[in-house]
């Protein structure tokens, strides 16, 4: 963790009172910790976007064009014709409230533009003036103000301060959508070339080499090989997945973090297992090698870029289907963005599971499906053993991730893996949870290093729940279904709720898992010893 | 804060405009007949308007919020109205919204432990109260005018006006929506008085249409009760309105002018406001969507070919090191090239 980060008390004082001053007077203030780098140079002349240049946040001159307000409003213009949503995101909203104490920023750091309702403001402000004759005439009178620099750089400071995680919209009467205010707010921002270091540059690597980290195809397919090795050990069983392969039935993909780092790799060996021990005719792809889609926090053009070579390799490889990992955003884009973006995918089948025969018509257009659905499956139809004694040194949670909760819906299928995977398993308090669930903090491109106050802040509600069944039940692990909870809760964790750890969902099905040849488990999928066979409690048993 | 002074000022020069208008320089035709008139064609057409510009907007994505269990395996219940999946449970989701304020009523607030000790969540349903008090009460009373527009007074109407009357006390009786509706429209300007984060957000477009229909129905509630006005009168100069053969009718109060105007402002005023909220629910893309995107395709109507990085590109660039550690390599690379 950053050295300037704020000691625990001090993030622990929430404070949600408003100031004095009203918002529009309210200059703001750049607060180091509280955002991440610019962007690169190279990375957005990498893709061709406009306005390539090296800058730095703390600089006066952010070095914009000289058109630069031009730009942006023929931008909003644009997009007010090209998204009902944003524009009726900007004439609905009655400013009623119900929006403004959920948002997981606003309760970790008290700022009220943190509040949805006025991070909405921000850009409505510009809109009412620039595009409603009230606006016009009437201006601040009626929350109308001038694109200035100043206001364009508390779009930018704002606009990477929120994970567009929809928690505000559940709550919201007319359901506007803040993450969609976001989403086309950072579109306007990348047409000046303001976007952050952090998803600039996974964008360049997984546009050409094909995953986020930028790992080159023979160091994946080595990264995978090395798990094998590690799930050998563990279980006596040898795995030889396939890379690239043509005419396998199913293309599987999962977001890179999986194969990449602690503690995502431990979910890549439950898949790995879990798919051996089926037999299943799938492959990997190492052109489409990412899940994850941080060109969906950049714009819908850039998302669809991304996006657009999973169809490709499907095709190219002559597959069935598609199967997808536990990934957060992946999903939200590939459950209501893929098919109508880069489909519909005609030369794929309806998703069947070829072990239980089950036909996925809820995928039938799109041809993609959830692992978590795919698993479930299983499970209800019997087709896994499982020995969830395996599980029992851990006392599990479940986070729904909030992209699979509030864009998906997808809220049975984990728990029931985990409820037949484990003993011990203890929800958080309902109003954090399912659809009502907690950011992690770090979403939407925002799991950078140096923004890590910001993140700690964000993620303080999600890890308040936690600390709350760490101590009610002694919860010491959480799980969840996305690649970017994986990365950011272990640092969150350390920092609020100690001794908490965190899994994927199928990396508590690996451990419980029975696969056919294995030798006698003595360790978990981590490599540590399962205490449940410890001596001492060995002999009370036998 | 100013905005409320602004909003205040502006209904008060509202209320002046007419009295000084009528009594003073005895405009009766422009405030009886005119004006109503041109508020109407211009809340007829402004809303008209709003609609035909919405609804030409396509929405390139289907964006529902899921709140509940989607529909996957038939053995998991889904959650049709908080995560529908056809269209019917889509009106039954959007209806929810419009006749129960759903979204409203999941309302809950953090409250704040004491020395860092955390947050807790406790439901907030207030809001959603003051808001079903006053839609309800603001659309029975609207039902219950419409004595004046109709002759004979249809059934429906009369029925109305006998539950509205249920109290039973008072010459003329007591219509419950009238005062409700005064309580509400108080309760919701409250909220915006005394909670900061309310005031902290609010514009003089909040308080404005607060302030005017605190007026309209002030102004109501004293003709009925208070001053008294020729009714008979009233509805010969509303049916006049509504037949387009405007007559004009000496002896009407003072107070309907005002109360007329007022209404007449509110509707010039409507399509241009956040009062469109109305029309927006409908259109709304996280709520009136279907959460089967994956099931049936959805066309974005200005989609258009983006240039990703091919297969081929990626294979010719990483060909050595592929077949080095035995990735197999494309043999018929001529074909993949990316779409088009």
């Amino acid at each position: 963790m950053g050295n300037d980060l704020p000691k625990l008390e001090e993030l622990s004082q929430i404070d949600l009172t408003m100031p004095e001053a009203g918002w529009m007077d309210t200059p703001v203030i750049l607060r180091k910790g509280m955002y991440c780098h610019a962007a690169r140079a190279k990375d957005i002349e990498f893709l061709n976007m406009p306005n390539p240049r090296d800058w730095r946040v703390e600089d006066d001159d952010w070095k914009l064009p000289e058109n630069w307000q031009d730009i942006i409003l023929d931008g909003l213009r644009e997009r007010l014709q090209k998204f009902r949503s944003l524009r009726i995101f900007m004439d609905t909203c009655v400013r009623c409230g119900a929006c403004a104490d959920k948002c997981h920023f606003f309760i970790g750091s008290g700022d009220p533009k943190n509040m949805p309702v006025l991070r909405a403001e921000l850009l409505r402000s510009v809109y009412r003036h620039n595009f409603t004759r009230a606006g016009k005439i009437m201006g601040k009178m009626v929350g109308a103000r001038d694109l200035t620099e100043k206001v364009l750089k508390e779009w930018w400071y704002y606009f990477f301060q929120c994970t567009e995680c929809r928690r505000c919209s559940l709550f919201c009467p007319y359901g506007i959508d803040t993450a969609e205010i976001t989403i086309i707010a950072r579109e306007l921002l990348n047409l000046l070339g303001l976007n952050i270091d952090w998803i600039a540059s996974p964008v360049a690597k997984c546009h050409h080499i094909g995953n986020h980290i930028g790992m080159e195809p023979q160091a994946m397919k080595e990264s995978i090989d090395f798990l094998c090795d590690d799930i050998e050990d563990i279980t006596g069983v040898r795995i030889e997945p396939s890379f690239n392969r043509k005419g396998a039935e199913i293309l599987f993909v999962t977001s890179s973090g999986d194969y990449y780092s602690e503690p995502g790799i431990f979910t890549c060996m439950g898949y790995l297992m879990l798919f051996h021990q089926l037999g299943l005719d799938y492959t990997w792809s190492t052109y489409a090698a990412e899940g994850g889609n941080f060109g969906y926090f950049t714009s819908h053009e850039v998302a669809k870029l991304l996006n657009a070579k999973i169809y490709a390799e499907a095709k190219r490889l002559g597959v069935k289907y598609i199967l997808g990992g536990e990934c957060g955003h992946m999903w939200r884009v590939l459950n209501q963005y893929m098919d109508t973006m880069n489909g519909p995918p005609d030369f794929l089948e309806t998703p069947v599971s070829p072990v239980t025969g089950t036909r996925f018509d809820n995928a039938a257009s799109t041809k993609a499906v959830h692992i978590c659905e795919f698993t479930a499956d299983l499970i209800k139809k019997d087709k896994l053993r499982f020995d969830p004694k395996r599980n029992d040194h851990i006392n599990v949670t479940y986070h729904d991730s909030c992209n699979v909760a509030r864009g998906m819906g997808m809220f049975e299928e984990p728990r029931h893996i985990i409820n037949n995977a484990c003993n011990n398993f203890h929800e958080m308090p309902e109003e954090t949870i399912r659809e009502q669930t907690f950011c992690c903090g770090s979403g939407a491109g925002l799991h950078a290093g140096e923004d890590m106050e910001l993140r700690m802040r964000g993620g303080f509600a999600r890890a308040n729940a936690v600390r709350h069944v760490r101590e009610k039940h002694g919860v010491n692990m959480l799980a969840c279904i996305c690649a970017i909870d994986r990365a950011a809760f272990p640092t969150l964790m350390e920092y609020w709720a100690p001794e908490v750890g965190v899994t994927g969902v199928h990396e508590l099905l690996g451990n419980a898992l029975i696969m056919d040849g294995e030798k006698e488990r003595t360790q978990d999928i981590r490599g540590e010893d399962l205490p449940y066979l410890e001596p001492e409690e060995k002999g009370d048993k036998h | 804060m100013i905005g409320i002074a602004y909003a205040l000022i502006a209904v008060i020069i509202l209320i002046l405009v007419p009295w000084v208008g009528v009594q003073g320089l005895g405009l009766t035709y422009l405030f009886g007949v005119i004006i109503p008139y041109a508020a109407m064609a211009i809340f007829f057409f402004g809303f008209l308007q709003r609609l035909v510009k919405w609804s030409r907007i396509p929405n390139p994505f289907k964006i529902p919020t899921t709140g509940g269990q989607q529909k996957s395996l038939n053995w998991i219940r889904q959650s049709k109205l908080d995560n529908p999946s056809s269209t019917s449970q889509v009106i039954g989701r959007v209806l929810s919204e419009v006749f129960l304020f759903r979204s409203l009523f999941r309302n809950l607030s953090p409250r704040v432990g004491t020395g860092g000790s955390g947050v807790t969540y406790a439901s907030a349903k207030w809001l959603w109260v003051f808001a079903i008090l006053f839609h309800y009460a603001m659309f029975t009373t609207l039902f219950r005018h419409l004595r004046f527009f109709t002759n004979p007074v249809p059934f429906p109407v009369r029925f109305v006006e006998g539950i509205d009357g249920w109290l039973e006390v008072g010459i003329p009786q007591v219509m419950v929506s009238g005062l409700v509706l005064l309580c509400a429209i108080s309760l919701l300007l409250a909220r915006r008085l005394v909670i900061p984060r309310l005031r902290y957000i609010s514009l003089m477009n909040d308080f404005f249409p607060l302030f005017l229909l605190i007026a309209i129905a002030t102004t109501g509630v004293l003709m009925r009760y208070i001053v008294g006005i020729d009714v008979p009168s009233v509805k010969q100069l509303i049916m006049g309105l509504v037949s387009f053969r405007p007559v004009m009718i000496d002896g009407i109060g003072q107070l309907f002018y005002i109360h007329i105007f007022l209404v007449s402002t509110l509707l010039a005023y409507f399509p241009f406001s956040k009062m469109m909220h109305s029309l927006g629910i409908f259109f709304s893309p996280t709520r009136a969507l279907a959460n089967n995107n994956r099931a049936v395709h959805h066309e974005n109507p200005w989609n258009y070919p983006v240039k990703f990085h091919t297969y081929g590109a990626f294979e010719a660039e990483f060909r050595d090191k592929m077949t080095e550690a035995g990735i197999p390599l494309d043999d018929t690379l001529a074909t993949s090239t990316g779409k088009e």
